[in-house]
């Protein structure tokens, strides 16, 4: 009965684009993106060209990986309300107690990777069992945590390196192999690029399909075929520099583990119900405890999945570094976090996803690789790092604030100008009747940032 | 036309939301010292209008202009609105909880000097302030230990600290019972004795009727007509002729009541407060459903009707001591929200911020959220299911909304009740509790869920109301329940029920023999 305006007919095209990646939250990692996109151009300028060289390229992957894979679970423990610090500790945990199983007992390497993925899934149920069924904070569950696992590599290793075999180090040094005749680049690296092509293509339509389907409003076909276009020549252009390293190296196979994880989590996050659950336990808990759902249980598999993931990052690395050492995984806790969040989430839970939280690491990581590829010391790349994390998230508070969809808005936001002066107010102080854009849960809570975009 | 002079005169206020266009050529005029009432259906923009002219949406987000005793006004933010003199009151209260009333009133803006705080003074004028309210509750209690009622007092203690000039109440009874209601309506009345103004909004046109001086009537985003109470001879049927735009001819559909057996039944039931072992919110009470009957639970704010229907939805509130339930003739142990659901109940809570909804989600995944297993296939959600059942549902409660892809944090109050009720409803319950579950719904709505609830009898199922207006209860029910401190004391047809002999049960202990 309010009368509804069609927004997308009034401001056309740059709002159009925003809907590339669907509404809400699909905006807001457009807006991600295009930061990296940026970055990226950045640096291949800045260092002539060296950024985005086969080698370079390879080198990022298998060199952040892993904190990639911490950042697939952080989202989730985020998503819930809760907080990880532990992962460091846990990946070098693990790393020393399957490096030592290989050379002190002649576990073989598979047995010893199951057996790793064991160790993290006992951590995460002890660290899970205090958090969902004692109540303690996360916070305070995974600080301990943090030194009872540093403490416990060390005490393994007894402060030293444990090497690990040959064979073990595939998972985080391994190429896909040569296959096939020679073409010149590495053949499965190219099959990989033409079916991640055909895949983004039929998934582009799928989802048009659906939504044609549920009638909801579509972007154009026009928006489509550019996303589409970009993605393929993107991806193209990705398999051609993969593909034409050095001879040996290729696509790594801890980015082929990534991947599969990657699409992994989307799918359990955005699609089953435990994902469901998820957000809803860390956007209000008593609503969803009423609705049904076991929000111990829930938290419970939230803190267990995520010292699963470290574990496996920590054996990654380890296979990468061809040794455990005392000193691995130091810091990754704040890596990760950092990628959540530039990813778009919230403090106090119930926001985020897992596709922007890999887009916000590799922001992270493309500006840790560049600043080291022009000879910035490390401790500068350091400031840089902490202020963009906090320029990053202060843009996306202050547009939420103006209503605007994170750094889409900002890149917007002249460009739309006075046509569309409609702005969502910032949020109240006071809790109001009706359009709270904040739930009132508890007094406590008054650290969330606004959310005007729901998850999505 | 009267003389009094106009205290605020809002010109022409456009006011727009990406996609929704929420007021649109708006006009206000109070006069000095009269209660004016703003009327109008859910989402029409009521609580819109008073946002902007307490500054929640500064100048410049809206177009139009406010003119103020003469003065044409820009407030920023809600404290230069406060200061010129206008102060809003939230339905949902915006008091903490731990805190004292004394802190509370002073919050923002403390007595004293060089940032220590004068507590000797600040107390001494709470206690003014209270007494100027009528509260003699002690200012050191907090917020949490004293109820709606006082709270909403407080609030008004509060501004009245502010040198309020006018008092604006958005929705203020919407969670008071009957009693504190017309306490606060007396309040409003001796501060306008007092020269100052009141704009209230309100769904419950009753008191409307009783208090306003003046009605504007807000409908679809603009201001229809503003009526004088006194020369115009207004009454509820006129405001809602306003509302809707047509005359409603009854409050209640029509319903024959299909009753049949008694299929659920909770006998013995016990049940200790949360935090306070030895004390018991609900002692040894029995009540039964038939199938297709509506039971109406009556009881004063904190009688314990909610804890009673909260501990039987799968022991969401309180410590289980003893008891049992009984349905279809088999014991049924439900020992959390989910057994509950399972077996076939759904319990809307009266608190839909808190309890019911997860604001940051959108309608569609809210509607479906209380039973995501109906639409999945191996844990998998059909997302094409899940948009086509809440857009049904969108469709049929009347959600006033461009799209289910919506936040639900940014629909008007009715209509997150709305999606609520549609959450529940979609878990095809049994039974179906209901906890005030037309708080802050428009009239034209409230008949709309009546004719629902009544639906969904006729399909067979039982249904518990529990609601604070009594009116409401004698519509809708075919047989009511009275609580009094945690006890049931009657349990009278609703045919044999009048509000005196309900206002009876509701207030004495003394426990009538139930058969
Ligand atoms: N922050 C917001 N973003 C988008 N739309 C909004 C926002 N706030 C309000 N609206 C829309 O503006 C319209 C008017 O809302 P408003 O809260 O003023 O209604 P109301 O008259 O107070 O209704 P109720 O009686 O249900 O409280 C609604 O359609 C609502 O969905
Ligand atoms: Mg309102």
């Amino acid at each position: 009965m309010t009368q509804i305006t069609e927004a997308p007919k009034k401001s056309g095209g740059i709002r159009d684009l925003g809907k590339m990646f669907g509404s809400g939250s699909g905006a807001k990692q457009l807006g991600i993106l295009g930061a990296l996109v940026v970055i990226i151009i950045i640096f291949q300028v800045w260092t002539g060209g060296l950024t985005l060289t086969p080698g370079n390229l390879i080198a990022l992957v298998s060199q952040y990986s892993y904190i990639l894979i911490l950042a697939i679970g952080m989202v989730m423990v985020i998503i819930a309300g809760h907080i990880d610090l532990s992962v460091g500790s846990v990946a070098a945990f693990s790393g020393i107690v399957v490096a030592s199983l290989m050379q002190n007992f002649n576990v073989p390497w598979p047995v010893a990777i199951v057996l790793g993925l064991v160790v993290g899934a006992l951590i995460g149920a002890w660290q899970g069992f205090w958090v969902a069924y004692v109540g303690v904070p996360a916070f305070i569950v995974t600080l301990a945590g943090m030194l009872i696992f540093r403490g416990g590599n060390q005490f393994i290793g007894n402060a030293n390196s444990v090497a690990v075999p040959k064979e073990f180090q595939f998972i985080g040094a391994g190429y896909l192999p040569e296959i096939g005749p020679d073409t010149g680049y590495n053949n499965l690296t190219l099959l990989l690029g033409i079916v991640v092509i055909v895949a983004i293509v039929w998934r582009e339509f799928s989802a048009r399909r659906t939504q044609a389907e549920m009638g909801s409003d579509m972007a154009p076909l026009w928006v489509s075929l550019i996303k589409i276009a970009g993605l393929v020549i993107v991806t193209g252009y990705a398999t051609y520099l993969f593909s034409s390293g050095r001879v040996g190296t290729s696509f790594p196979i801890s980015g082929i583990i990534l991947g599969v994880l990657v699409l992994l989590y989307s799918f359990v996050t955005r699609n089953t119900i435990f994902g469901r659950h998820i957000y809803a336990v860390g956007g209000n808990s008593h609503a969803a405890e009423l609705s049904g759902v076991n929000s111990r249980r829930v938290n419970f598999f939230v803190m267990m999945n995520m010292s699963v993931l470290a574990s496996l990052a920590g054996m990654i690395f380890v296979a990468r570094s061809t040794a455990s050492g005392p000193q691995d995984g130091l810091n990754w806790e704040l890596d990760a976090i950092a990628a959540v969040f530039i990813g778009g989430a919230a403090v106090a839970g119930g926001v985020g996803t897992v596709t922007g939280s890999i887009i916000g690491g590799l922001v992270m990581a493309v500006l840790n690789n560049g600043l080291q590829l022009v000879g910035v010391p490390s401790d500068r790349v350091q400031i840089i790092k902490g202020l963009v994390l906090l320029a990053a998230v202060a843009i996306d508070v202050w547009n939420k604030s103006q209503g605007r969809p994170s750094i889409t808005g900002f890149l917007t936001r002249k460009r739309t100008g006075g046509a569309v002066a409609v702005e969502t107010p910032p949020v109240p102080r006071v809790q109001d009747d009706t359009n709270a854009l904040e739930p009132t849960v508890g007094a406590s809570e008054t650290n969330r940032p606004s959310s005007v975009t729901p998850n999505n | 036309m009267s003389s009094s002079p106009t205290i605020l005169e809002m010109r022409s206020i456009t006011k727009e939301f990406p996609g929704v266009k929420a007021l649109s050529d708006v006009s206000l005029t109070v006069k000095a010292g009269e209660i004016h009432a703003i009327c109008g259906e859910n989402g029409a923009g009521k609580s819109t209008l008073m946002k902007v002219l307490s500054g929640v949406y500064p100048f410049g987000t809206y177009e139009g202009d406010i003119v103020f005793q003469g003065n044409e006004v820009r407030f920023r933010d809600i404290r230069s609105s406060e200061q010129t003199g206008i102060v809003i009151i939230h339905q949902e209260l915006a008091l903490i909880p731990e805190l004292s009333i004394t802190e509370n009133i002073f919050l923002g803006n403390e007595p004293g000097r060089g940032g220590v705080i004068d507590w000797k003074d600040a107390k001494k004028r709470a206690i003014e302030l209270l007494a100027r309210v009528g509260l003699k509750d002690d200012p050191d209690s907090l917020i949490k230990n004293i109820g709606v009622g006082k709270q909403q007092l407080v609030e008004i203690a509060k501004a009245l600290n502010k040198s309020v000039k006018l008092l604006i109440l958005d929705e203020p009874t919407a969670a008071l019972n009957e009693n504190d209601s017309q306490h606060l309506l007396d309040l409003i009345r001796g501060l306008k004795s007092k020269g100052i103004a009141s704009i209230m909004i309100s769904h419950k046109l009753n008191e409307i009727e009783q208090v306003a001086d003046s009605i504007t009537i807000i409908r679809d985003g603009r201001s229809i007509e503003t009526l004088n109470v006194k020369e115009d001879g207004v009454n509820e049927d006129r405001i809602i002729r306003g509302m809707v735009g047509r005359d409603l001819e009854s409050r209640f559909p029509e319903h024959t009541p299909k009753i049949g057996e008694v299929f659920f039944e909770v006998r013995n039931w016990t049940v200790q407060h949360p935090l306070i072992s030895d004390r018991l919110v609900c002692k040894d009470e029995s009540l039964f459903v038939r199938r297709g009957e509506i039971v109406g639970i009556a009881g004063l704010m904190g009688a314990g009707r909610t804890e009673l229907a909260m501990s039987i939805f799968g022991r969401s509130y309180g410590t289980y001591v003893s008891g049992t339930i009984i349905k279809d003739g088999k014991e049924i142990v439900l020992k959390n929200a989910g057994d509950a659901i399972d077996h076939g109940l759904a319990y809307v809570s009266e608190d839909r911020k808190v309890l019911g909804l997860n604001l940051l989600d959108d309608i569609k995944r809210s509607t479906v959220s209380a039973k995501l297993k109906k639409i999945s296939k191996r844990d998998v959600v059909d997302e094409v299911k899940e948009y086509e059942i809440s857009d049904a549902y969108r469709k049929s409660l009347r959600i006033k909304t461009p799209t289910v892809n919506e936040g639900v944090g940014k629909l008007s109050g009715g209509n997150q009740q709305k999606v609520v009720l549609a959450k529940w409803m979609f878990t095809d319950p049994d039974l179906l509790i209901l906890d005030e579950p037309t708080r802050g719904i428009d009239v034209g709505a409230k008949f709309e869920i009546y004719g629902i609830i009544q639906k969904l009898a006729d399909e067979g199922k039982g249904v518990i109301v529990i609601s604070s207006e009594l009116p409401e209860l004698l519509g809708i029910s075919d047989r009511i329940y009275t609580v009094f401190e945690g006890a049931i004391t009657n349990d009278i047809p609703a045919a044999e029920a009048d509000p005196e002999t309900l206002m009876k049960s509701m207030t004495s202990a003394k426990k009538k023999v139930l058969s």
